[in-house]
């Protein structure tokens, strides 16, 4: 079994940055990722270079097994949804999907109907709201039914009840494809229901990647009283700490043994803790920290 | 049946599947051979994993509650409603000279929900060590 979507110490590098760098992924079957991280973290850069838009500097990218870059027969595993769904806007909604039926050798035009729910065929592209646009660009891209999916900040421009409708629509289609779902975006809040694991990207590099399920039970915000850090039974590593007045607040990771008593312990949610990864030096007061205790993985 | 999410619980969303068709087969709201949704149905309701529903399905077929039948769905299998609701009327009896007895005490409607969600979670912590 070939897995869906692999990399092996991928980088690209664009004038003298790297834009991504020594990314080691493999997705599985049906698997759905989220790749987080601020802008210019690398996302498009890695979804550009799974779709073969970009060639690699250095490493090797692998779809169902092909190299996108140079084997036509890798793109028809690949469905790809960029940002703001750039469509034919002098197309009808079914002129697209009649040309998505002649250019495409596997194409499940019934599934691409159902999914567009009651968007009539003969409605030109250039009357569709935005929401109505990015789900006519996943139908089309989900009736190839492919092997991956990979989909670029597609809700950044719609309301959060687009945004939402977006969602039932992919996890409808992806139910239905079996599809493995790359997901790139920088807001966590929208993908933490539907995600199985998380992919972070920091400048570049991949700086956390972890099943959901795995970082929130492993996760916990410890407070009690400022006193000298010695080992906290329950922790393996500080994430983050934080002090205000005499009280001080910590981001850690459990060890799985019961954490100090003496520490107040409450879970945290995944967007606080990616926020917590991503960006610790903004929420850390007053010294900032090593940067040995913020790489995770990467 | 129709699933819903609370977003606040901190209960992992599979989790809160389970719970709500345990819930309708305890109520008797799902009965022997009555269909689940199917896995697309859900997702395409709440906007969630596919695999989170499925992980709650094969948890309920684990169990013994349902069984899944290739390209045709989920049934039921077993129902809850005999074996508990035989009891409820003796437990609700024994509850109710509780919560009198309570109010006697002068704890108030918050004070005794407190009281008896924290001593369950210290019986279900004293299960699980």
């Amino acid at each position: 079994m070939t897995v869906p979507l692999r990399t092996e110490a991928l980088g690209k590098r664009s004038r003298s940055r790297w834009a991504l760098r020594d990314c080691t992924l493999a997705v599985g079957e049906a698997e759905i990722v989220g790749v987080a991280g601020p802008n210019g973290a690398g996302k498009s850069t890695l979804l550009g270079l799974a779709v073969g838009l970009l060639a690699a500097t250095e490493g090797s990218v692998r779809v169902a097994g092909r190299d996108p870059r140079h084997d036509p027969a890798a793109l028809e595993e690949v469905g790809y949804v960029a940002q703001d769904a750039p469509l034919y806007r002098s197309f009808s909604v079914g002129e697209l999907l009649e040309l998505g039926r002649r250019t495409n050798r596997r194409w499940d035009g019934g599934l691409a109907l159902e999914l567009l729910g009651g968007l009539s065929p003969r409605t030109p592209v250039v009357d569709l709201t935005p929401g109505e646009r990015a789900q006519l660009a996943l139908a089309l891209a989900l009736a190839k039914r492919p092997a991956v999916l990979l989909l670029d900040e597609p809700f950044a421009r719609l309301d959060p009840l687009a945004g939402r409708h977006f969602l039932q629509v992919l996890m409808e289609g992806a139910a239905e494809t079996g599809s493995t779902v790359v997901l790139a975006t920088r807001v966590v809040a929208d993908i933490e229901r539907v995600c199985d694991r998380i992919v972070l990207l920091g400048e570049g590099r991949v700086r956390l990647d972890a099943p959901v399920e795995e970082l929130l039970s492993t996760h916990r915000l410890l407070t009690g009283a400022r006193r000298p850090l010695g080992r906290i039974r329950g922790v393996e590593e500080i994430v983050r700490e934080r002090s205000s007045g005499r009280q001080l607040t910590l981001l850690v990771r459990t060890n799985g043994l019961p954490i100090d008593a003496s520490w107040s312990v409450d879970e945290i949610g995944l967007e606080d803790l990616l926020l917590a990864y991503m960006a610790p030096e903004q929420l850390q007061a007053p010294t900032p920290p090593e940067p040995s205790r913020l790489r995770w993985h990467g | 049946m129709e699933f819903h999410l609370d977003q606040r619980s901190g209960l992992p969303v599979y989790v809160q599947l389970v719970q709500q068709v345990k819930e309708a087969l305890r109520l008797g709201l799902l009965d022997v051979g009555d269909q689940l949704p199917t896995v697309r149905e859900v997702v395409a309701g709440l906007a969630i994993n596919p695999n989170t529903v499925a992980k709650a399905y094969r948890e309920l077929e684990h169990e013994g509650l349902v069984t899944a039948t290739p390209g045709r769905g989920t049934f039921v299998a077993e129902t809850l409603v005999s074996s508990s609701v035989r009891h409820h009327e003796e437990l609700r009896r024994t509850l109710l000279a509780w919560l009198i007895e309570a109010r006697r005490m002068g704890l108030d409607e918050e004070s005794i929900l407190a009281l008896i969600s924290s001593t369950v979670r210290e019986e279900l912590d004293r299960r699980v060590a």
